[in-house]
């Protein structure tokens, strides 16, 4: 499997076969029905003041664990700080103070998580337009060359790909990459567990070239 | 900073001043903290410090050992504005990041 390299002139290559590709299309692709469409365009004719409330995000943090981690609140304790019942970051802290933390998050997200959404859709539709540009030789193989914003881009969405896959792999310390990698081969998360692993080749090769 | 503040002669403790006594000063900075993740590479975080905050490689590198080994590090401070902005920056790179008062 091939790494990131510097190109010539600037910006990354890398050398994908077929099996490469259609892998990070797909994921690409899921990942851009997981963030879900941007909002509508307005009418030309819409009462102005109603398309300023329209464009505000929610106010509330997603349910899905893995969208919670790429847009997760602003104020509060952190990662880890959950209460009993396993919600609420605030939790932990004194009742008033906790509610002050989540109506201050949930302000924030109004005003933040469309544009935050937009461009992590526009990182992984990028990756799924490079990809589709790409001409493959005879044995399936091609060469990616990413110049100009494409490296951030892909570098954008590499990273959320691997968010992403460790919300749904549940890997939430820092030594349990390790013992997935350890996963016996008939484990039916070992596939999702190569994607991680190769992501993060992918992705450090990448750092390597800027 | 470096203003005067023009304290009143009296102040008159009413039961509501009393409770919201407990919120911070306007003028005590704000701050950003980046929380430890174990998905995020070390190479990665740097490389966000550097882009994001243009802070030299070595104190990138060592904000990124903090957040590491400590589990979170302050990486900036400034107004709640400007700390909002930083937060949101940092959510858009995929780091989890959270802002608050700094109370020393």
């Amino acid at each position: 499997m091939g790494t990131f390299e510097s190109r010539e002139g600037g910006g990354a290559a890398i050398a994908l076969d077929d099996i490469e590709i259609s892998i990070l299309r797909s994921l690409a692709v899921q990942l851009l029905e997981l963030i879900g469409p941007g909002e509508p365009e307005p009418a030309e004719d819409a009462d102005p003041l109603a398309v300023l409330f329209a464009s505000d995000g929610p106010t509330e943090p997603p349910s899905d664990p893995a969208l919670a981690r790429l847009f997760p609140d602003a104020y509060g304790a952190g990662p880890g700080a959950q209460d009993d019942l396993g919600n609420g970051l605030a939790g932990g802290l004194p009742g008033p103070e906790a509610q002050e933390l989540r109506a201050r998050s949930a302000e924030f997200r109004r005003f933040t998580e469309n544009d935050l959404r937009t461009r992590k859709r526009e990182d992984a539709l990028a990756v799924v337009h490079s990809l589709n540009g790409l001409t493959p030789a005879g044995d399936g193989a091609a060469v990616l060359e990413l110049t100009g914003e494409l490296p951030l881009r892909w570098l954008g969405a590499l990273n959320d790909l691997r968010l992403t896959i460790a919300a749904r792999l549940e890997i939430t310390e820092d030594d349990e990459g390790a013992r997935l990698f350890r996963l016996p081969d008939d484990d039916p998360r070992k596939p999702m567990v190569m994607a991680y692993l190769w992501l993060g080749g992918l992705q450090e090769s990448l750092i390597e070239t800027l | 900073m470096g203003q005067v503040s023009v304290a009143p002669i009296e102040i008159e403790r009413t039961e509501s001043a009393e409770e919201t006594s407990a919120v911070p000063e306007p003028d005590v900075p704000w701050v950003t903290l980046v929380h430890n993740d174990p998905v995020n590479l070390m190479s990665y975080v740097t490389y966000v410090f550097q882009a994001y905050f243009g802070y030299p490689k070595d104190k990138a590198n060592r904000l990124m050992l903090d957040v590491h080994h400590k589990g979170r590090a302050v990486v900036s401070s400034g107004t709640r504005e400007e700390m909002e902005r930083d937060v949101q920056a940092m959510h858009g790179y995929g780091l989890w990041a959270t802002l608050s008062q700094d109370r020393g």
